[in-house]
């Protein structure tokens, strides 16, 4: 068994979630399953294989442009007063669970 | 009015030459949606006062006699993972249950700017997260071909409301089949574009290496016009490409005589269901018998792909899904003391099972000691399954297939088992981490009257191959 009650618990800490007894329990049981079928990727040497984070630096550019100029359609000039404002306060707060019409509200942050 | 056989083209030349009207047409959609949609459960929100709004922009256009735009009047419905201006938008989730979005998702937008009428929001599994639609928040999807049966998912309200005919075309999104598996159990078209022909802005994101918006619907004509009409850059998704946008409805009748067809054997292998092979078998005689040359490819890390994929995907799930921390999008839980405490129980309070079970996954994927291991490791098998592709690309203009390994299976079937839930996306997954299009269409059925899909990959941009191949194989059916 690879993932025992203490890493649910220290990933759990990592992912901001709490989790129920039950629900421990059967992430232990789910993320073993799952964790012993991705181990089939070991059967692949990947030692020269690049790691591939992306699709669009790959395909879809002007191959006649080189470097940084290839991707140069996806930046943009910089954005002066006017010319995409953003949401203003009222319409950015209509979601807030708690705010005092200028800022969002949260609890006291003395310790995490 | 009977709903059934209407097409995008009908739809706008019925409203056109004054047959019918966009609100007459909606009201008709909405009392079809009263009528069915209890037993179904495909609609989560329905926007009708911005919907007949829209209506009668498009009827005054009509009585003035001007030219109709292309989607004039044609009632879409739009998965609940897209954003909408001022119609609330919850990803299938508790935690979303009242956000009521600022903006819109450039997707709908485009499909709006040319006439469509959003009739309202459709159920999906939470966050994208499934493949039957049962992990949604507010209540499962039934098949409409079955109503024991689940529509697929992650888009199964986009598919169920096309197949029951409660709209004439929808977006769905698609990580890892979320498009075409559904449409493949409902027996309707689905479309998964290149990833960046279609803008991500305004898609809640679940994976942003891995998620594509696409259309879903009842003609693959009708799917050319949708991604025309949504496809192209976009200044708000950097990753949106600035490739030309084709005419995809002009080119579906360019002939297929001579185009190259590849079949790969890893996608006939161990758990194809029989019916089904022999189902997509008849198909790719069918495409021999128009004029295509049919040859064997090899894909050979085709089973590598599940694994990789559920690393790659629930790394960036987890990631993306930080943001849902309680402090801007409407729910927080009640009676909390602290920050740290704030965000564990709306988190444990807003997310369902299967979206912590893969916050869980990723985080653990990309933890210290485990990095390597798993996410490294996932995205190096990434790369040798898109140079599968490449390879096999330089042999053939498209690659068919079975869309799953079976028909609909029953809600509640695998409910229990996330692992055999994620198996069941083996023939789909491949082209997202490849980043390559697809096309599910209906070939025909099981026993059971269950529908079955055949799957055409094409070439990054190359939506128009794969759509000809569809267009034709379906004129011929």
């Amino acid at each position: 068994m690879k993932v025992t009650d203490k890493d649910v618990s220290y990933v759990a800490d990592l992912a901001n979630l709490e989790l129920s007894e039950d629900e421990r329990t059967r992430m232990v049981r789910d993320l073993n399953s799952i964790l012993d079928h991705v181990e089939s990727l070991n059967e692949l040497d990947t030692k020269d294989v690049p790691p591939m984070a992306q699709v669009s630096d790959r395909y879809g550019l002007d191959e006649s442009k080189q470097g940084s100029d290839r991707f140069a359609y996806a930046s943009r000039d910089d954005i002066h007063e006017g010319l995409r404002k953003s949401l203003p306060h009222d319409v950015a707060l209509v979601n807030a669970p708690d705010s005092d019409g200028t800022f969002l509200k949260v609890p006291k942050v003395i310790e995490r | 009015m009977d709903l059934s056989g209407l097409t995008i083209d009908s739809t706008r030349s019925a409203i056109a030459e004054r047959k019918t009207s966009a609100t007459a047409l909606a009201e008709a959609f909405y009392a079809k949606i009263e009528s069915d949609d209890p037993k179904i459960g495909a609609y989560l929100i329905l926007s009708k006062e911005h919907a007949l709004a829209k209506a009668a922009e498009i009827d005054a256009l009509a009585g003035k006699g001007e030219a109709l735009p292309p989607l004039a009047g044609v009632p879409v419905g739009i998965k609940d993972v897209l954003v909408t201006k001022d119609i609330r938008t919850t990803a299938g989730s508790k935690i979303l249950g009242n956000y009521v979005p600022p903006y819109d998702c450039t997707a709908v937008a485009r499909l709006e700017a040319a006439g469509a009428v959003v009739l309202g929001k459709l159920n999906c599994d939470e966050f994208a997260m499934g493949s039957s639609n049962e992990n949604s928040a507010f209540k499962p999807v039934h098949n409409p071909r079955d109503l024991s049966r689940v529509p697929g998912g992650s888009s199964g309200g986009s598919a169920a409301a096309v197949a029951a005919d409660m709209a004439v075309a929808t977006l769905g999104s698609d990580t890892g089949g979320s498009i075409r598996q559904p449409a493949s159990f409902c027996g309707v078209v689905g479309l998964k574009p290149t990833y960046g022909r279609v803008s991500r802005y305004g898609l809640i994101a679940f994976a942003s290496s891995l998620d594509h918006i696409g259309p879903l619907t009842k003609t693959v004509k009708d799917a050319a016009i949708v991604l025309r009409t949504i496809a192209g850059r976009d200044p708000m998704d950097s990753t949106s490409a600035e490739l030309p946008v084709p005419d995809y409805v002009a080119e579906l009748d360019k002939p297929l005589k001579g185009l190259k067809i590849g079949v790969a054997k890893e996608y006939f292998g161990e758990g194809l269901e029989q019916e089904t092979r022999k189902a997509i078998e008849a198909a790719i005689q069918k495409l021999a018998s128009i004029g295509c040359e049919i040859v064997e490819v090899s894909l050979p890390h085709t089973k590598y792909a599940i694994p990789a994929y559920y690393l790659v995907a629930t790394a960036e799930a987890s990631s993306n899904l930080a943001r849902f921390d309680g402090v801007r999008y409407a729910f927080r839980a009640s009676g909390i003391r602290s920050l740290s405490e704030m965000y564990r129980r709306t988190r444990d309070q807003g997310f369902g099972a299967e979206v912590k079970r893969r916050i869980m996954l990723g985080t653990y994927a990309l933890s210290a000691g485990y990095y390597d291991a798993y996410y490294l490791k996932a995205q190096r098998v990434r790369t040798l399954l898109t140079r599968d592709f490449e390879e096999a690309f330089k042999k053939v203009d498209a690659i068919v297939g079975p869309t799953c390994p079976t028909p609909a299976f029953k809600l509640g079937e695998k409910v229990d088992d996330p692992l055999a839930m994620y198996l069941a996306d083996i023939y789909t997954v491949t082209a997202n981490l490849a980043g390559i299009p697809g096309i599910s269409i209906p070939v025909g059925a099981s026993k059971e009257n269950l529908p079955i899909g055949m799957q055409i990959f094409g070439k990054h941009f190359a939506e128009s191959t794969i759509l000809r191949v569809a267009n034709a194989y379906e004129k011929a059916s």
